[in-house]
């Protein structure tokens, strides 16, 4: 391997914001859901504190075919000046419209891309490449095979995931977020396996998710994962490292990301 | 200051209008969303916005009958800040896709960044920090710390003829790109001032006061 990695731009640091109905929840291997809090309260938080995007999934819509994420997102882009992406339950041209008017700057697709693949390329060619993520949540199938799973990790779709992702880059997805379902919520660390494969499979940026346990984790999944961004919820939630702690690591390693606000003054 | 200042977002049918309208309110300004030539013919400042595509957004313009409003508009020697897609059409012409004629206010082409292949990606998403590449007292970059970082999103970057109009610079790969270019009251910036953070709500509300 090499000791260089390729020049590449600041690695992202995206706070994950998994929303049911009002609230932040966080589970295990995207189920056994517990609720966090606020959505508008952390995301401020998260901004105050640096985070170089933020991330939300309404992770029920898909399932009961609703999207309420609307005024969660309108609230956000009142005064938060930074990159929202938003998913969950996004199915027609129209639902990407609404979202971006809400305020989202990109929108993560999943299971309707997976139902039809050409929905990535009208809505590219509609909105632009770069407001559309495709959303992968990966599942561990065999060593060096995952399969791409629908509806929150419940549906299994014998897709496979690197198949996908080159598809996706094809189709004019902007970028890939690739999640692993085998590491999700368990703070074991990312899937660096998975994530080298998808981030050296195509030539647009692959944010990884899924495991972050801690800094360390969050560095691996950069130098040997390649991830061009990386998405965290848990450790932040729950004030297991803040996200001051996870850019010095990163910079202290010799990766570049933009660098945290100064340390507010004490009271 | 004392009234807000207004502000012509100009709708051409491209673009994150209501993200800058947001960020142009925070910054202190009245923003007025128009696609209306006389609109922009009035206006005592106008931002051009905007993500996507050359080809579209320079066919959106000529739709609507903006581009001769917003040429003499510039020619009066208004504000006028272009960004990201904006700030490209500013420009004399793009390589996007084919060659398509822009609105020709700052001498220069637009050209695709290098990348693609051997593991620098396309489009260049994330944050970067700026270098002078002129002065930028007196400019919407006044207030801004040299080594700032702002958000980007962009395959193409404005290449312009005369260096003395590159107001800010920024690396991808090995390569500089011109970041920020500003012609007389005619100001042109690659990143998203609205999607980064304090610093680029600071460039919008100098922006704002800039006469």
């Amino acid at each position: 391997m090499n000791s260089q990695p390729p020049a590449r731009a600041r690695v992202r640091i995206i706070p994950r914001l998994d929303i049911k109905g009002p609230n932040i929840v966080k589970g295990v291997h995207l189920e056994g859901l517990r609720v966090v809090g606020d959505p508008a309260e952390h995301a401020r938080r998260y901004y105050e504190e640096g985070a170089d995007e933020l991330l939300y999934m309404d992770i029920v819509a898909s399932l009961y075919g609703r999207n309420n994420l609307l005024d969660i997102v309108e609230r956000a882009a009142a005064d938060i000046f930074i990159p929202l992406t938003v998913g969950g339950g996004v199915r027609k041209l129209d639902d990407v419209y609404k979202l971006l008017r809400a305020g989202a700057d990109k929108v993560a697709v999943n299971t309707a891309a997976i139902a039809n693949p050409e929905f990535i390329r009208e809505a590219a060619r509609s909105f632009g490449s770069q407001c559309i993520v495709v959303s992968i949540e990966a599942k561990l199938q065999a060593p060096g095979r995952w399969e791409a799973l629908t509806d929150n990790g419940r549906e299994k779709t014998g897709v496979d995931a690197y198949d996908w992702a080159r598809r996706a880059a094809d189709l004019g997805a902007g970028e890939i977020l690739v999640t692993s379902v085998d590491r999700e919520g368990t703070l074991k660390g990312f899937d660096l396996d998975l994530t080298a494969k998808l981030a050296t499979a195509v030539s647009i940026p692959v944010i990884a998710c899924g495991g972050a346990g801690g800094a360390a984790h969050v560095l691996a999944a950069v130098t040997e994962g390649r991830a061009d961004a990386v998405s965290v919820a848990s450790i932040l939630h729950f004030k297991k490292c803040g996200l001051r702690e996870l850019k010095e690591t990163l910079l202290a390693s010799g990766v570049s990301v933009r660098r945290p606000p100064e340390a507010a003054p004490l009271a | 200051m004392s009234a807000a200042s207004r502000v012509v977002i100009v709708d051409y049918g491209l673009g994150n209008l209501l993200s800058v309208a947001r960020a142009v309110r925070a910054a202190g300004g009245e923003p007025e969303i128009s696609s209306d030539p006389a609109d922009v013919a009035g206006a005592e400042r106008a931002l051009l916005p905007g993500v996507g595509a050359f080809g579209d957004g320079i066919k959106g313009l000529r739709e609507r009958g903006l581009v001769d409003p917003l040429r003499a508009y510039a020619k009066s020697g208004r504000p006028l800040l272009g960004i990201c897609l904006g700030m490209q059409l500013l420009m004399d012409r793009s390589e996007e896709f084919g060659d398509h004629e822009g609105l020709g206010l700052v001498p220069g082409t637009v050209k695709r960044l290098p990348g693609g292949t051997g593991g620098l990606k396309l489009p260049h998403v994330g944050w970067s920090a700026l270098k002078p590449a002129s002065p930028w007292p007196g400019t919407p970059l006044a207030g801004t710390a040299a080594g700032a970082e702002f958000y980007f999103v962009h395959s193409f970057a404005a290449v312009p003829s005369d260096p003395s109009h590159r107001l800010a610079d920024c690396g991808y790969g090995e390569n500089d790109f011109c970041a920020a270019l500003r012609r007389g009251s005619v100001v042109g910036c690659q990143f998203h001032p609205e999607k980064s953070g304090p610093a680029g709500l600071d460039i919008l509300k100098r922006f704002l006061e800039a006469s």
